[in-house]
C-alpha cells in the first residue's frame, strides 16, 4: 500500500466542492482511501486519524489544498490525480445558458467544439492570422479565400508540414473528408477512391463522373489552386499524396491539377510513382477529366459508361463562334483543351476575337460579389448578351451543383436560355453533379434541356459538342 | 500534434470564419459547426499581426508571460515607509498613477491629490501655495508603475505615507501600495480638506505601525487566497472589496486581540477603521496584482498586457514584450452612477492605477462573480455575467485560483492578449470610482470604462517593430 501527502499551497477551492472531489478519488479503481481538503485544524486531524504521515504538513494552514491518497499503486495515484484535475476544473468552455457571446476568432470557436478542421473563408489579405492561428491551435485548415499573397501561402504550408497539418488552399473550393464535404462538394457515395486535387470544380468533376460510374469516393482533399506553382512546389498536394498513400481506406488515388509548373508536375510525378497505392494523374493540358475517371475505371476492372446527355431537338442555329461561360476554372481548362483541335485557338478573356471561354469565377468578374456557383448575376447578364450578339452561333456554360452551391440554378438560367435559343443561337450546358445532390440532378437537367439547351454530364462531351455545332453550322 | 492519419480516419469536426453560406453547407449535411462571428481586425494593425503570427514566437512568449503572472504567490508581509522602501525617493518626489505626466496636464483630481500631499509633507501651508510650488517645479513626478508600485486613483504616494509590502512567496517579486483611505473626501479622489490630511497623519502614526506589528505577530497574509474566497463571496476586487476586507479582519483579528505590540486604544481604532472602509483591501488586491504584472513583464514578442493605467488625463497600457514603452490615449470618460447631486458633468476622465485588477483577470473582468454591484451595468446579473464571459475571447488562460461560482467555478478570463483585442475589437471592461474633476472635490461616483482601443493599436504595431 503507498501512502501520498501532497500540498498545494494557496489553491483554494470551497469545501462543498472538495468534498465531491474527495469523492471521486474514492471511487478510483485501487486507490483506497483519499482526501483533498483545505489543510485547517479539523482537517488534519481527519488526516492524522486516517493513519497518514503528518511530517508533510508541518507548517500548512487553511490557506492551502491538501491531497493525501492511499492507493495500491502509482497507477492509482496517478489515476486519482487525474480524477482530482477532473473534479476540479470546470468542464464548460461555454457556460451553459448563460448568453455567452459569439466566438469571434477561429480559435476561440474551434474550443468550443473541439473542431480539427478550420475551413475559413474571410477577406484573403486576413486570412493569414486567423490560419496561423488555427495552425498553432493544431487545427487542419482550409482557406477557401483567394488573394492570399504567395508568400503568406508559402509559410502556412511550411507551418503545416512540419506539425503535421495540412493546409488547403488558399482558394481551395472544394474537400471531401469521409463524406463531409466543406467548400463547394458534391454527395458522393461512399468508397476508397480518394482524390488530392488543386481545383476545386476539378474534383467536383471527377466526383460526379466517377459516382455516375458507381465508384464510390473515401476522400477528396483540395490543395489549393496555387500549390502546383513553382513557389509552392506542390507541398500540400505531396503531403496529401504520402498520406493517401499510407491511408488503409484508399486502394486508388486521383491527382487533379490545372496545368502545373513543369519542374512540379516532374516532382509530383515522382512521388506519385514511389506510391504502394496506384496513382492516376491528372493535368488538365494534357488530359481531361472525363480521360482520368476512365483511367480510374479501367484499373477498378469496370467499364467506361457513356455519361447521360439530354439533347435539345436538332434544329439550325446561327453561325458564329462559341461562347464560354465557365463558373469553374478547370471546367474552362479543360473544355478548351478539347475544343481546341476543333476550333482552333480560344481566347480566355471577355473581348477577345473569336471563340472565347471565360471563368467568371476568377477575381476579375467576383470582386463584390459571391462565387458565380453561388451568385449567377453575372453569368446571367453574360448569357443574354450572347444570345443578343449575332457574332455568337454557340454557348457553352457549366452548371456546377452540390452543397455550397446555388440552390437552384437552372430555375434562374432557364428563361434566360429561352430566349437565347429563339434568338438563334445553340446553348450547351456542361452540368457537374452527383445524382446525390441536393438540387436534383436531373430535374435540373430537364429544366434546362426543356428550355432549349443540350445538357451534358460530362464537361469534355458538352464541349466537344459545342465545338461540333459550331464546325458543323459553319462547314455547312 | 495530430498528423493527418488523424484527420483521414475521422468524419472531420468543423470550425468556420467567413461566409455563413459554408457553415450553413455543412450543416446541410447533418453535421454541426461551430461559427466564428469574425470581423477585420482594427484598421491599421493588419501589417503588424501578420509579422506576429508569422511564427510560434508571440504564441510562446505569450504561454510563458502568462504562467508568470499566474505563479506568483502574492503574501503581505510588512507595512513600511514609502521613502524606507523606494530607492531615489527625496523629500520632493511624488509618485502618481497611470503614465508619466506632467503638472501643466495634469487632470483636477490629480493636482489636488499632489496639493494635498504636499500639505500632508508639510511643503506648503495652503492649497494655493502649493499648487503655485508644484506648477513651478518644486516637486518631481514620476509613476508608481516605475517604482514597483500602484495607487488607486490619482494614486499619489509621498515620501511619509505607509505603503504595503507584497512579496511573492514563490519567487522574488515586490510590490507596493499606499494604504487605503476610505471613501468620501479622501486624497486620491483629489481632496485635500483638513480631515483628508488628519487622516494621512494617523495612517502614518498608528495604521502603518499597528498592521506592521499584527503581521510581525502573526506572519504574513496570503492575498491571493483571500481573493479566491472572496470571489466566491461576492467581490470582483475592484468596485466591491466588501468581503475581501471582511476576510483579512478575521485574519488579523487574532492578532489586533491580543498579539500585537501596539496600545489597545490603537489596536481598536485600527479595527474600527478597516471595519468602516469596505474598500480597505483594495489596495492590497492591487499590490498582489501588480506583483504578477512585474513578474510577467519583459518577455520578449508576448502581447500579454502587464499594465493598464490612468492618470485623469492618458490611459496608458504596456505590454510585456515592449518593456517599459507605454501606449496613451486620452483618458476616456466613465459612464456611470453618481453620487447625490453629482453628475457626468463633475466627472473627470478615467483615473488610477486600479485597472490592475483588470489586467490580472479581476473587477470588471470577474464581473460575474458580483451580482451585489450590478446595478453598474444596467441592473441585471446576467449582464455581469455576459461582461465577464465577453472577456474570454481576449484573455489568454482561466486563473486557477480566481473561480466564478456562477459561471460553474470557471476561473476569471485573466491576461489580456493586446494581439486579440485589436483582432476582434472586443476591449477591456473596467470597473472604476470616479473622481470629481474640480480639484479637492473627492468621489462622486463609480462605473464602467472601457480601455481605449488606441493604445492597443499602438502596442501591437510596437511590438511588431520588435520582431525584427
Amino acid at each position: 500500500m503507498l501512502s501520498r501527502v501532497e500540498v498545494h499551497p494557496g489553491r483554494y477551492h470551497d469545501s462543498v466542492r472538495l468534498m465531491q472531489a474527495s469523492k471521486a478519488l474514492q471511487g478510483v479503481d485501487g486507490v483506497s482511501s483519499a482526501l483533498v481538503a483545505m489543510a485547517t485544524e479539523l482537517n488534519l486531524s481527519l488526516l492524522e486519524d486516517m493513519g497518514f504521515d503528518m511530517d508533510a504538513v508541518v507548517g500548512i494552514g487553511p490557506n492551502d489544498l491538501l491531497l493525501a491518497i492511499h492507493a495500491e499503486s502509482e497507477e492509482a495515484i496517478a489515476a486519482a490525480h487525474r480524477a482530482l484535475e477532473e473534479a476540479l476544473t470546470p468542464n464548460v468552455v461555454r457556460s451553459g445558458g448563460l448568453d455567452a457571446p459569439d466566438p469571434k476568432t477561429i480559435g476561440t470557436a474551434a474550443k468550443i467544439n473541439g473542431a480539427d478542421v478550420a475551413l475559413l473563408s474571410v477577406p484573403g489579405e486576413h486570412a493569414f492570422v486567423e490560419a496561423m492561428e488555427a495552425l498553432q491551435e493544431g487545427l487542419h485548415v482550409m482557406i477557401f479565400s483567394d488573394n492570399v499573397p504567395i508568400a503568406d501561402e508559402i509559410t502556412l504550408k511550411k507551418y503545416g508540414l512540419e506539425h503535421g497539418l495540412l493546409v488547403m488552399g488558399p482558394d481551395c473550393g472544394t474537400t471531401i473528408v469521409n463524406g463531409l464535404g466543406l467548400g463547394f462538394a458534391n454527395a458522393v457515395q461512399p468508397g476508397s477512391v480518394s482524390m488530392v486535387g488543386a481545383s476545386g470544380t476539378g474534383i467536383q468533376e471527377m466526383c460526379a463522373l466517377l459516382d455516375d460510374a458507381g465508384v464510390g469516393i473515401r476522400h477528396a482533399l483540395g490543395t489549393g489552386s496555387h500549390d502546383l506553382s513553382e513557389d509552392v512546389g506542390a507541398s500540400s498536394t505531396l503531403q496529401a499524396l504520402e498520406a493517401l498513400d499510407e491511408d488503409p481506406g484508399t486502394e486508388l488515388i486521383v491527382v487533379i491539377s490545372k496545368p502545373p509548373a513543369a519542374p512540379v508536375a516532374e516532382k509530383v510525378r515522382r512521388v506519385a510513382a514511389a506510391c504502394a497505392t496506384p496513382v492516376v494523374i491528372t493535368f488538365m493540358g494534357e488530359t481531361t477529366l472525363e480521360e482520368g475517371a476512365g483511367e480510374v475505371l479501367d484499373m477498378l476492372g469496370r467499364p467506361r459508361p457513356t455519361y447521360e446527355s439530354w439533347e435539345a431537338p436538332p434544329r439550325s442555329h446561327r453561325p458564329g463562334s462559341v461562347r464560354g461561360l465557365f463558373s469553374g476554372g478547370t471546367l474552362r481548362s479543360e473544355a478548351r483543351h478539347v475544343a481546341m483541335p476543333l476550333l482552333g485557338e480560344i481566347g480566355t478573356r471577355e473581348g477577345d476575337d473569336g471563340h472565347t471561354f471565360i471563368d467568371y469565377g476568377d477575381d476579375e468578374y467576383t470582386q463584390g460579389r459571391a462565387h458565380p456557383m453561388i451568385d449567377q448575376t453575372v453569368r446571367v447578364e453574360r448569357l443574354a448578351a450572347a444570345g443578343q450578339d449575332e457574332s455568337v452561333g454557340v454557348v457553352l456554360m457549366d452548371v456546377v451543383l452540390g452543397y455550397g452551391a446555388n440552390a437552384n440554378p437552372a430555375a434562374e438560367l432557364a428563361p434566360i436560355v429561352e430566349r437565347v435559343v429563339s434568338a438563334g443561337a445553340a446553348v450547351v450546358v456542361s452540368l457537374c453533379g452527383t445524382s446525390g445532390d441536393p438540387q436534383g440532378r436531373d430535374a435540373q437537367a430537364s429544366v434546362l434541356n426543356d428550355a432549349g439547351a443540350s445538357v451534358y454530364l460530362s464537361n469534355a462531351a458538352a464541349a466537344i459538342e459545342a465545338a461540333r455545332l459550331a464546325t458543323t453550322r459553319t462547314s455547312s | 500534434m495530430s498528423d493527418l492519419s488523424q484527420l483521414l480516419d475521422t468524419e472531420p469536426v468543423v470550425a468556420t470564419a467567413g461566409t455563413d453560406m459554408l457553415a450553413a453547407s455543412i450543416e446541410q449535411q447533418g453535421s454541426v459547426v461551430e461559427r466564428a462571428d469574425w470581423r477585420p481586425p482594427h484598421a491599421g494593425t493588419e501589417k503588424a499581426l501578420a509579422v506576429l503570427f508569422s511564427d510560434d514566437r508571440m504564441r510562446d512568449a505569450n504561454a510563458t508571460a502568462i504562467s508568470r503572472m499566474l505563479a506568483v504567490r502574492p503574501h503581505l508581509v510588512d507595512i513600511k515607509v514609502a521613502r524606507d522602501v523606494f530607492p531615489g525617493m527625496t523629500d520632493r518626489t511624488f509618485l502618481h498613477a497611470g503614465p508619466p505626466l506632467e503638472w501643466d496636464r495634469a487632470s483636477g483630481p490629480m493636482r489636488g491629490a499632489i496639493i494635498g500631499a504636499m500639505l500632508y509633507e508639510g511643503l506648503a501651508d495652503d492649497p494655493d501655495a502649493a499648487a503655485a510650488k508644484a506648477a513651478g517645479g518644486a516637486i518631481d513626478l514620476s509613476p508608481c508603475h516605475h517604482h514597483g508600485a500602484v495607487g488607486p486613483m490619482a494614486g499619489v504616494t509621498s515620501p511619509s505615507m505607509p505603503v504595503a509590502v507584497v512579496t511573492d512567496a514563490a519567487g522574488d517579486g515586490v510590490a507596493y501600495s499606499t494604504l487605503n483611505e476610505g471613501l468620501g473626501k479622501v486624497l486620491r479622489y483629489g481632496a485635500f480638506a483638513q480631515e483628508a490630511i488628519d487622516r494621512l497623519h494617523w495612517m502614518d502614526e498608528v495604521l502603518g505601525p499597528v498592521l506592521s506589528a499584527v503581521l510581525r505577530s502573526r506572519g504574513p497574509i496570503d492575498l491571493q487566497s483571500l481573493i479566491a474566497q472572496a470571489l466566491q463571496m461576492g467581490d470582483d476586487g475592484h468596485n466591491r472589496n466588501r468581503a475581501v476586507t471582511s476576510l483579512f479582519l478575521r485574519e488579523i483579528g487574532g492578532a489586533l486581540v491580543d498579539g500585537a505590540d501596539a496600545p489597545i486604544d490603537q489596536r481598536a481604532e485600527v479595527f474600527k477603521f478597516i471595519d468602516g472602509n469596505d474598500h480597505f483591501m483594495l489596495n492590497l488586491v492591487m499590490a498582489a496584482g501588480k506583483l504578477g504584472s512585474d513578474a510577467a513583464s519583459g518577455v520578449p514578442a508576448s502581447s500579454l498586457v502587464t499594465v493598464m493605467a490612468r492618470n485623469g488625463t492618458d490611459f496608458g497600457i504596456r505590454l510585456s514584450g515592449t518593456g517599459d514603452q507605454w501606449f496613451v490615449a486620452p483618458a476616456p470618460p466613465v459612464d456611470g452612477l453618481y453620487l447625490g447631486a453629482f453628475t457626468q458633468e463633475d466627472a473627470s476622465p478615467d483615473i488610477g492605477d486600479s485597472t490592475i485588477t483588470e489586467t490580472v483577470g479581476l473587477g470588471g473582468l470577474a464581473m460575474a462573480a458580483a451580482p451585489a454591484i450590478v446595478g453598474f451595468v444596467g441592473g441585471t446579473a446576467a449582464g455581469a455575467v455576459r461582461r465577464t464571459l465577453a472577456m474570454y475571447e481576449i484573455t489568454m488562460a482561466e486563473h486557477p485560483a480566481y473561480q466564478i461560482p456562477m459561471l460553474e467555478f470557471r476561473g476569471t478570463p485573466v491576461g489580456i492578449d493586446a494581439a486579440r483585442v485589436v483582432r476582434t475589437g472586443v476591449l477591456p471592461q473596467i470597473n472604476t470610482g470616479i473622481a470629481g474633476k474640480v480639484p479637492g472635490t473627492g468621489m462622486v461616483g463609480a462605473g464602467l470604462v472601457e480601455a481605449p482601443m488606441e493604445c492597443f493599436v499602438q502596442g501591437i504595431n510596437a511590438l511588431a517593430a520588435t520582431m525584427n
